[in-house]
């Protein structure tokens, strides 16, 4: 421990460069750290809310949207297998004048008891045994009491499809969570207010004693019709991890290149550290310092720095968690777990293992130097101050075949399917990409160096020659900004890309017209009735109208529901952003699937496939394929007339409405909106829908923005400390070049442009390999977690001026490195080891 | 009327509801009830029961209590809901054995509304059931299959001949004024064969029962805190009712009893010559609640005393008919000579029934 001082101090001795190695493993960590957590709990929320929906269900009987046939229970309920089944009809009711919608449950009291008691109403007052049947009486869970400021007694206006049900607040729920905002109604009484009568929308199972569960599922899945899934409850736990894991897994590899980026800072200031104490070492190793012992002290050093970042960067991550919890919520803005309140909790493994991950940054970049120092011999190393070994190994490490290489591995590695659903082919290209840039890096700013013209002032030529003569610095220098630049390119490039393909997909799949007409709540609730449809089409000035329904498929047990888009479709389908399309054949019924379907069920254009319409099997053929970024699980899209003919379901959810000429919009959206109760309809413009759209994509790629931001400060960082410690063991080259005349403005003038020259070097490469990169995230990543293709869009502008910025701020990095430096006297800094 | 009573408790508190909306049909003084058609439901009423009780020996020579009763509620609520799920009908079940092995009953207990075949009840004859709990009449003998989580039974019970009608020809008053009244006949004397399964064992078993069927829309009276009920099955091939109406003080408010004798001749005996006598308490561990669990019952000039098979026969209802009650077996002697054995019921001395 008595050379802890020695060592360790050192760290404190070179206090900028230590900073920044500390900064750049600390955002590392922080990032990765609060990504991790929002996500753990944002999930842990949402199975806990499914749990608490579930009860002691062992199965759920899941169909469409619309529900399926009450019928369905009564043969249920009769097999021996099932112990008790309780009917649910569930819905997203409007309360009278309030904004937020309300999750109703339709249930049956009775079968409560024995599947889901924490449902179970109570009335209060507590004597009328009959309230939870009465067809006015609902039941509200104290956190929905609060949101709504009612309590047991109170009126209560539903709205409901497009009347007014007054109701009646009869009592709590006190098996509900505190802060689960939720109502429990007769399940008889939904079915009458809501017109759904005879039908449910999910049937919890609890089955008898001594039968196997998966056993049960298959028997009973055999009787129930077609779009009817029998599924055990943790499956739709799954599908919510499932889908958002790939999300997650996005960020934390950003967090975790971020992570790189800072071992790869602590290498650079290790590296120049070793060098400058090269004589300090060889005393030590002369005067009796084992070989071991002195590797392990530098290697304690990195790892310190590691264990502060770490630290660190976990508090930091919990609280940019609870801020991204606040601010974005449990999905970080990208919409897979909207209406939940995660609350954040402190996991002591998860944390061990980030903080352990930035121990593990700071030891590996420790390593190189530490082994290059431990290896050297003392006399050797005594005897003069060559400090140009290391530099030179690196460069011979940076051999341009081995990065050559890589990048053909990279490239190999694009062409591996997606394991177990994550795109870990596209991460390894990734990874790959960026170290074999960094190791063609030496040669190109060798390529570089040769470029550039051999006249001009005497400092832009040191500057140009020192390029082309000692590459393994500028290897350290630049690779930092290489690693940063790329990333940051890369994430630019994809979001540019997506954000363009989006709106171009936008202009398309939305039916072209002036207005949109819809019911207020997006889910059952709510529809558009033939009734309605009709006086919609009467109001004046209305010049055409075209219906949209959605429904939803169940495909196959344990994967989500599929969305199912019927509206009037041409019989080319031109209208649609298709990728693929087939001839159908004559007299089938076509369906168009999005990219997604292709992936996760494996269908073909021109394939023909039963899909579950209204508890039949209808079998359509796949026209064709488009693209689609709103369900990530998969959308069919069908003609409207199709879909009426094979299901018989005239409701509609939608309408779009164009003008007839010498309309007024605002004028005729009044008159819509008049044809149902008030607030029952609401009307949306295209633009509107557009600005929308977008706005939820930016608050998205909100976190990624941030990611970037990070990324340009790491690589900063990096150049930053990488002079300030170049620039400190060169103080004898400084003192050099005063003696022969050159002023000190001059050097700095030098350092600049040796600064500016590293810069662009790990700049150009950064933003090649940042395309490449970006490329891969494109072609490999996204389509292989979110399953959806998209054009390539270079966000030119922003990349020139981030170029440039990255440049001259580098440049600047290394004048301030080296002013320190030059604070010497020359005749001192040149003396100083004869 | 007498223990069906949960029944009133739901249909009394249906007074303030929707009720009104609906006309239950009224019991009348002089309907001749016929039978097979009065052993079926008679939903157009507001409470209705089938209650068997009886005493039973089994194969391994252990004596044990059985109670199977199934009630009929109609709500008043969704009779003008076309969904599948409206709530008209209800079908409440409790079954219990009393095993003094046990030393308390076994007990259990279901509630559905009628429809989807889940429960529901015929008319014609009586057949009522809740999922696999069936009470079914046939060829004028009655089956009775319970299966609970911790025992079972299925019987057959043969009636010895028609239905012993109470009060004044199946007009059974519950107080002075008219309006609370129900229809109500007895089968007693029904010869019980079938098996009983305790502890995941089955064994043959064979005794003696007791059948009640009521129906009526009345509330309680306004004063009655609860009531107490005896079903005996007579040594010499008589049998007994009798219940009281009791006030909160524990005064009788009303009383009643029909006495065959082994001969068939059939006495009916008037609140003036009905005395129920509180004999040993015995206080619940469970709800604190003191049953007395022994009595002494003057019937005109007959006087008998009342002793439990074992003393817990209490049975906390409060899922499904929302009360605690003490239905448990009983031996009958007169002048300490054992002369029948029968169900005791006693509501009331908690909360008071129908209001809690």
């Amino acid at each position: 421990m008595t050379l802890a001082p020695v060592f360790l101090g050192s760290l404190g001795r070179r206090r900028a460069a230590t900073l920044f190695s500390f900064v750049a493993i600390v955002l590392g960590v922080a990032l990765g750290m609060a990504v991790q957590a929002v996500h753990q709990a944002a999930l842990s929320e949402f199975a806990r809310g499914l749990r608490f929906m579930a009860g002691e269900a062992d199965l759920q009987v899941v169909g469409p949207r619309g529900g399926f046939a009450d019928g369905v229970y009564a043969m249920l309920a009769a097999r021996p297998e099932v112990a008790a089944a309780s009917p649910v009809i569930e819905i997203e009711a409007r309360v009278d004048g309030h904004p937020d919608s309300l999750k109703v449950l339709g249930i049956d009291v009775f079968a409560l008891a024995q599947v889901e008691p924490q449902l179970m109403p109570m009335a209060v007052p507590a004597t009328d045994r009959l309230a939870p049947l009465r067809e006015d009486a609902i039941f509200l869970s104290a956190a929905a009491q609060t949101a709504f400021a009612v309590k047991a007694g109170d009126r209560f206006a539903v709205q409901m499809g497009n009347q007014v049900v007054p109701l009646r607040v009869a009592g709590d729920l006190p098996g509900a969570a505190d802060d689960r905002s939720l109502a429990v109604m007769d399940i008889a009484a939904v079915q009458k207010y809501f017109a759904s009568a005879g039908r449910i929308s999910r049937i919890d199972l609890r089955l008898a004693e001594g039968l196997t569960v998966e056993a049960a599922r298959v028997a009973l899945q055999n009787l129930v019709p077609s779009g009817v899934l029998i599924e055990a409850p943790a499956a739709a736990e799954d599908q919510a991890a499932n889908l958002s894991r790939a999300y997650r897994v996005n960020l934390t590899m950003l967090a975790a290149m971020a992570l790189l980026t800072g071992g790869f800072l602590v290498f650079s200031a290790q590296a120049l550290s070793v060098v400058r104490r090269r004589s300090e070492f060889a005393f030590l190793r002369a005067i009796g310092l084992a070989r071991r012992r002195l590797f392990t002290w530098l290697i304690a050093e990195g790892a310190l720095v590691g264990l502060a970042g770490g630290l660190t960067g976990a508090v930091l991550g919990h609280g940019l968690a609870w801020l991204m919890l606040a601010l974005l919520g449990g999905d970080l803005g990208a919409g897979y777990f909207s209406g939940l309140k995660p609350q954040l909790e402190f996991q002591p493994e998860t944390t061990a293992i980030y903080v352990l991950l930035g121990v593990l940054a700071g030891a590996a970049g420790a390593w190189l130097p530490a082994h290059e120092a431990a290896t050297v011999a003392p006399a050797q190393a005594l005897k003069a101050g060559d400090s140009g070994v290391l530099a030179g190994q690196l460069a011979g490490r940076g051999r341009p075949w081995r990065g050559v290489a890589l990048l053909l591995v990279a490239l190999a590695a694009c062409a591996l399917p997606p394991l177990n659903g994550l795109p870990v082919g596209g991460y390894l290209a990734v990874a790959l990409l960026l170290a074999g840039s960094v190791l063609l890096l030496p040669a190109a700013a060798s390529r570089l160096a040769a470029l550039l013209p051999r006249r001009g002032p005497v400092p832009a030529r040191l500057a140009a020659a020192r390029l082309g003569a000692a590459p393994g610095h500028a290897v350290i220098a630049a690779a930092g900004v290489l690693t940063s630049v790329a990333l940051a390119a890369a994430m630019a490039i994809m979001v540019s890309s997506f954000r363009e393909s989006v709106d171009e997909w936008l202009q398309q799949i939305l039916l072209p017209a002036d207005l949109y007409l819809r019911v207020a709540t997006p889910q059952s609730s709510g529809y558009l009735d033939a009734e309605l449809q009709a006086r919609i089409a009467a109001v004046p000035g209305v010049g055409s109208v075209r219906f949209t329904r959605h429904e939803s498929l169940r495909l196959a047990a344990g994967q989500a529901p599929v969305a199912l888009i019927a509206r009037p479709v041409s019989a080319d389908a031109h209208e649609l952003p298709l990728t693929a399309s087939v001839q159908r054949t004559a007299g089938a019924t076509a369906i168009w699937i999005s990219e997604a379907m292709r992936d996760l069920y494996g269908w073909r254009p021109g394939q023909l496939v039963d899909i579950p319409l209204a508890g039949h099997m209808a079998r359509v053929q796949v026209a064709g394929i488009w693209r689609d970024y709103a369900r990530q699980t998969g959308a069919v899209l069908i003609d409207l007339g199709d879909y009426r003919r094979l299901t018989g379901d005239r409701l509609a959810n939608e309408a779009a409405i164009t003008l007839a000429p010498g309309t007024r919009v605002r004028e005729l959206a009044d008159a819509l909106t008049a044809t149902a109760a008030a607030g029952a309809l609401q009307v949306a413009y295209p633009a509107q829908i557009r600005a929308r759209t977008l706005r939820i994509f930016d608050r998205t790629f909100a976190v990624t923005y941030l990611l970037e931001a990070v990324a340009v400060i790491i690589g900063l960082a990096g150049v930053a400390a990488s002079f300030a410690a170049l620039a400190a063991a060169r103080r004898r080259e400084f003192g050099m070049l005063r003696h022969l005349g050159l002023t000190r403005r001059q050097i700095g003038w030098m350092l600049a442009q040796e600064g500016a020259l590293a810069a662009g070097v790990g700049v150009l490469g950064g933003l090649l390999a940042g395309a490449a990169i970006s490329l891969v995230l494109i072609e490999v990543v996204n389509r292989q977690s979110f399953h959806w293709s998209m054009g390539l869009h270079l966000p030119m502008a922003s990349l020139v001026l981030f170029a440039l910025g990255m440049t001259a701020l580098a440049a600047l990095a290394a004048v301030l490195a080296g002013r320190q430096a030059m604070r010497q006297d020359a005749v001192l800094a040149v003396r100083e080891d004869w | 009327m007498r223990r069906r009573a949960f029944c009133f408790a739901l249909a009394a508190l249906a007074t303030f509801g929707d009720a009104a909306a609906v006309e239950f049909a009224r019991v009348r003084r002089g309907l001749k009830l016929r039978f097979p058609f009065d052993h079926g439901a008679h939903p157009d009423y507001r409470n209705e029961w089938w209650y068997a009780t009886g005493w039973l020996d089994l194969a391994d020579s252990q004596r044990i209590g059985f109670q199977s009763t199934f009630f009929r509620v109609r709500t008043g609520i969704g009779e003008k809901n076309a969904s599948a799920f409206a709530p008209r009908q209800l079908i409440l079940a409790h079954a219990a054995i009393a095993d003094p092995r046990v030393g308390a009953l076994r007990v259990d207990q279901r509630a559905a509304r009628v429809g989807f075949g889940r429960a529901g009840y015929a008319s014609g004859r009586t057949n009522v059931w809740i999922g696999d709990w069936h009470l079914d009449q046939r060829d004028d003998r009655y089956r009775v299959d319970v299966r609970a989580d911790k025992f079972a039974y299925a019987l057959t019970l043969v009636p010895d001949g028609p239905p012993l009608l109470n009060g004044l020809a199946g007009f059974s008053a519950k107080a002075a004024d008219a309006v609370h009244a129900s229809y109500y006949y007895s089968r007693p004397q029904l010869k019980v064969s079938g098996s009983v399964t305790l502890a995941s064992r089955t064994q043959a078993a064979s005794g003696l029962a007791w059948l009640d069927h009521e129906w009526s829309s009345a509330p309680l009276p306004e004063a009655a805190q609860g009531w107490d009920w005896i079903g005996i099955n007579l040594d010499d091939g008589g049998a007994l009712m009798a219940f009281r109406l009791r006030r909160a003080d524990g005064t009788a408010l009303w009383s009643a009893a029909t006495w065959r004798e082994a001969a068939g001749k059939v006495r009916i005996l008037s609140p003036n010559d009905v005395v129920f006598e509180p004999g040993r308490q015995w206080r619940s561990p469970r709800t604190g609640i003191a049953f007395p669990v022994e009595w002494d019952i003057r019937v005109g000039t007959r006087s008998v005393h009342l002793q439990p098979l074992i003393d817990d026969q209490e049975l906390d209802s409060r899922h499904t008919t929302g009360s605690v009650y003490w239905e448990g077996a009983v031996t009958v002697s007169e002048d300490r000579r054992e002369i029948g054995r029968g169900y005791l019921e006693m509501t009331g001395y908690g909360e008071r029934i129908g209001f809690g």
